[in-house]
């Protein structure tokens, strides 16, 4: 099939619907709207269910119930929107319910604005809610990807039964691009020991969070920590272009990848030599991967839409192997490509002092 | 190659249709392309502008701060965008709604189209932004003015594709304008 | 031998924890012979909510996923919508359902989803140690309204039968206590009904259900027993709020 051009927002409602799945709650906010717009439409004709929920609060506790069944089921929002499904992530967490959530952030902290940002980061990747958990947050950087990861993000929560977020931002959700709408393989994944359905021919079974026995969450606790640690050796997706000799290497994912993309190529044109690392799962983060490009000495910049969130898991991976510096823009004024440039050329001209 | 192109003008002027049109058109030509809108409040106060970028590698950057082009349907896009097409660069504006003293530089190719009046004259108004990107793509070249029409049928609803001929029309009405003497404005 | 008293089916042989004169266990049975009564304990998906009716997945033999506190309707309309052929019971307390998860279970039924809800009103909250409840009648002191509940400061006691019955999803809405045997086969019925209301489809069936927390209240057991009586029926009255006959929606 022809690529067809698409927006950011509607290819990861197509993907879902192409992940298999058939059930979405959600609450409207911008700049996510086209996505229970589309699947509106769309869901009731493949045999699945749409509801507009009254507030993300209820939508992120039909995903819990949903997902507690078994079924493929998503909701999406945006930043202030996510804040209040925080609650039901950490439920989902606890209980090991898997499901989708996309947030294509906008502007904080409070109300803030539409503009793209990457504010949501510590949110997202420290759990965000209460408890000590994780979740998958994949960054797509295209439009392409926004379709991808949303597939992957299904696999993955059905995999490790946990939340995985799609974190997005309204520049990609807004944005126009080809689009190979590809059909994914449905996967089997084994639900019968843990999905509720009814009690046939069995006990019944629960699905939750609260264990008050003597020494049972502790052992949940650390049940949860040695899922995470697997995923942090095995499910670690990024992008490394740093050739060897680089000067330097700009880590920034999502959108933010993308404007760097451009300053990255500005110089490397002009007969420098810069790197790209572009973490595609925020969390887990691609520890190892950025540890070995400082293991080279190569100084890192961190480039973000905020002032300066990821920095800090660049800085820990670096352990100080070589010189991590932050270049970020909040909310409000998107950097071009030129703005960016000008902090590769401040830092290769030797411009900035080491944070 | 990398070209990038702000449009912009007043809501209700077409501007995020000729975007969608230019960038199908490049995407059938086998470009990469993006295509990234204002939405939102940006939107209520009347204003609408969108930034294409066609590459013939993996498009970086959706949006641009010195972009190669700029279609400016009314006066204060010409005023916003005028300044920061990079040197060389093309300015189409509408002379049907901005004045020739309005704006001037000398180093880069400036292109005034009526484009109201000739959207008029062909018996519908809503064709001034098509009648611009006609003059812009005649201009620059940018993509083949056959892919704008296959492309249309594509980014036109169904309803609307019996309106096809007459896109067609005020894109030709449009480079033909270009082409005119005296079609460059004051640059 | 005629057994005179069994266990219901769809009950564990876990003893209740609930402290003496508590309302919850006799109304736990109710629930559990109406699931058996309808056949349902297999195809039960049950949302417990958050307070003393928590353990509910301990006693009864059914599927439980457990809601975070007040949000028990929005989990189960994710249940129901993504399996409509289950059976969705509801069992909240009143911190639970009329004061944080006033939302969800508005929406729910204003939805028309397809849900057994047992709504256990004993104006107080139990699990955490008796502070005021949404249902706390004027003048009843509790650990947060040591002086009594009182209007100017803190409202009335909300009524939420009567503002339930008054949405067009609601399939039928009733208000019972389990106080005396005769109201207590009143409950029974209801309970029975706000089942079938979910089996015919004919929207959220809600049942209110006047309920004792003698160690919240600083009451005897049977004094306890005695206030649903002579306070709290006076106040919220029983009845069947709502009975819709057929799938007769608007």
């Amino acid at each position: 099939m022809a690529k067809t051009f698409e927006k950011g927002n509607v290819a990861i409602a197509k993907a879902a619907v192409a992940a298999g799945c058939k059930y979405y709650f959600g609450y409207p906010i911008t700049p996510q709207s086209d996505i229970p717009e589309y699947l509106s439409g769309v869901l009731p004709s493949v045999g699945g269910q749409f509801v507009q929920a009254e507030s993300e609060v209820a939508s992120i506790n039909m995903l819990l119930g949903a997902g507690a069944t078994g079924k493929r089921a998503m909701t999406s929002s945006s930043s202030p929107g996510i804040s209040l499904k925080q609650e039901g992530i950490s439920y989902m967490a606890g209980s090991e319910v898997p499901g989708v959530i996309v947030n294509v952030q906008r502007s904080g902290p409070g109300l803030g604005g539409i503009a793209p940002s990457q504010g949501d980061y510590f949110q997202a990747t420290r759990g965000g809610g209460h408890g000590d958990y994780r979740i998958f947050v994949l960054a797509p950087s295209s439009v392409q990807e926004m379709y991808d990861l949303t597939v992957l993000a299904f696999d993955l929560a059905d995999q490790y039964r946990m939340p995985a977020m799609v974190l997005a931002d309204a520049m990609l959700g807004m944005m126009k691009e080809p689009l190979d709408e590809w059909v994914p393989e449905p996967k089997a994944f084994d639900k019968g020991d843990w999905a509720l359905g009814g009690a046939s021919g069995r006990p019944g079974r629960r699905v939750k969070s609260l264990f008050l026995g003597d020494g049972e969450l502790a052992e949940h606790n650390w049940r949860l920590a040695e899922k995470y640690r697997e995923i942090r050796e095995k499910a670690v997706r990024v992008d490394v272009q740093v050739p060897d000799g680089c000067e330097l290497a700009v880590v920034a994912f999502g959108s933010a990848a993308r404007i760097a993309k451009s300053a990255v190529d500005r110089a490397n044109d002009e007969g420098r030599r810069v790197g790209l690392i572009r973490p595609i799962t925020l969390w887990p983060f691609p520890t190892a991967e950025i540890r070995e490009v400082a293991e080279r000495g190569v100084p890192l910049l961190a480039v973000e839409l905020n002032t300066g969130q990821m920095v800090e898991d660049v800085r820990l991976s670096s352990e100080g192997r070589s010189p991590v510096t932050f270049a970020g823009w909040p909310p409000g004024y998107l950097p071009s490509p030129d703005d960016v440039y000008g902090e590769i050329a401040r830092r290769l001209a030797g411009g900035e002092k080491v944070a | 190659m990398n070209h990038d192109v702000i449009m912009a003008g007043f809501g209700g002027q077409g501007i995020l249709m000729i975007g969608n049109l230019l960038a199908v058109s490049g995407l059938r030509q086998g470009l990469q392309v993006t295509f990234f809108p204002s939405y939102g409040v940006e939107m209520r106060g009347g204003t609408a502008n969108c930034t294409v970028t066609l590459s013939d590698r993996a498009v970086g950057s959706p949006v641009t701060s010195r972009p190669f082009g700029v279609i400016a349907m009314n006066e204060p896009s010409v005023a916003k965008f005028g300044p920061r097409i990079r040197p060389g660069g093309v300015l189409v504006w509408n002379a049907s709604l901005v004045g020739p003293d309005a704006f001037a530089r000398d180093d880069i190719r400036s292109v005034g189209v009526r484009c109201n009046e000739i959207a008029e004259d062909l018996g519908n108004a809503k064709l001034a932004s098509m009648v611009a990107l006609g003059a812009y793509v005649a201009v620059t070249g940018v993509v083949d003015v056959a892919r704008i029409g296959e492309a249309l049928s594509e980014v036109l609803p169904e309803k609307a594709h019996k309106l096809i001929p007459l896109n067609l029309d005020a894109i030709e009405a449009g480079r033909a304008a270009a082409d005119e003497p005296g079609g460059d404005g004051h640059g | 031998m005629k057994a005179v008293f069994t266990r219901p089916e769809s009950l564990t042989d876990k003893p209740f924890h609930f402290c003496p004169g508590c309302h919850h266990g006799v109304i736990h049975r109710l629930v559990a012979e109406a699931i058996d009564h309808y056949g349902v304990r297999e195809k039960t998906i049950g949302a417990a909510s958050v307070g003393c009716s928590v353990f509910l997945y301990d006693y009864f033999d059914i599927d439980v996923v457990e809601s975070p506190h007040g949000r028990a309707p929005a989990v189960a309309t994710g249940i129901k919508r993504a399996n409509p052929d289950r059976f969705v019971l509801l069992y909240q307390g009143d911190g639970d359902l009329a004061a944080i998860g006033t939302a969800e279970i508005i929406h729910a039924a204003n939805r028309g989803e397809n849900l057994t809800v047992v709504f256990v009103n004993n104006t107080v909250y139990g699990m955490t140690g008796g502070q005021m409840a949404p249902t706390t009648l004027l003048g009843q002191p509790t650990t947060t309204s040591p002086y009594g509940r009182e209007f100017g400061q803190d409202g009335y006691p909300i009524k939420m039968t009567e503002m339930l019955a008054q949405l067009e999803g609601v399939g039928y809405a009733a208000r019972v206590a389990v106080d005396t045997p005769a109201r207590l086969a009143k409950a029974r019925k209801a309970v029975f009904q706000a089942f079938e209301t979910q089996v015919e489809e004919k929207g959220m069936g809600f049942v209110e259900i006047l309920a004792t927390c003698p160690t919240n209240w600083g009451l005897p057991p049977l004094e306890a027993v005695k206030r649903v009586e002579t306070e709290m029926i006076p106040y919220f009255p029983l009845g069947v709020y709502k009975e819709r006959k057929g799938k007769d929606f608007l």
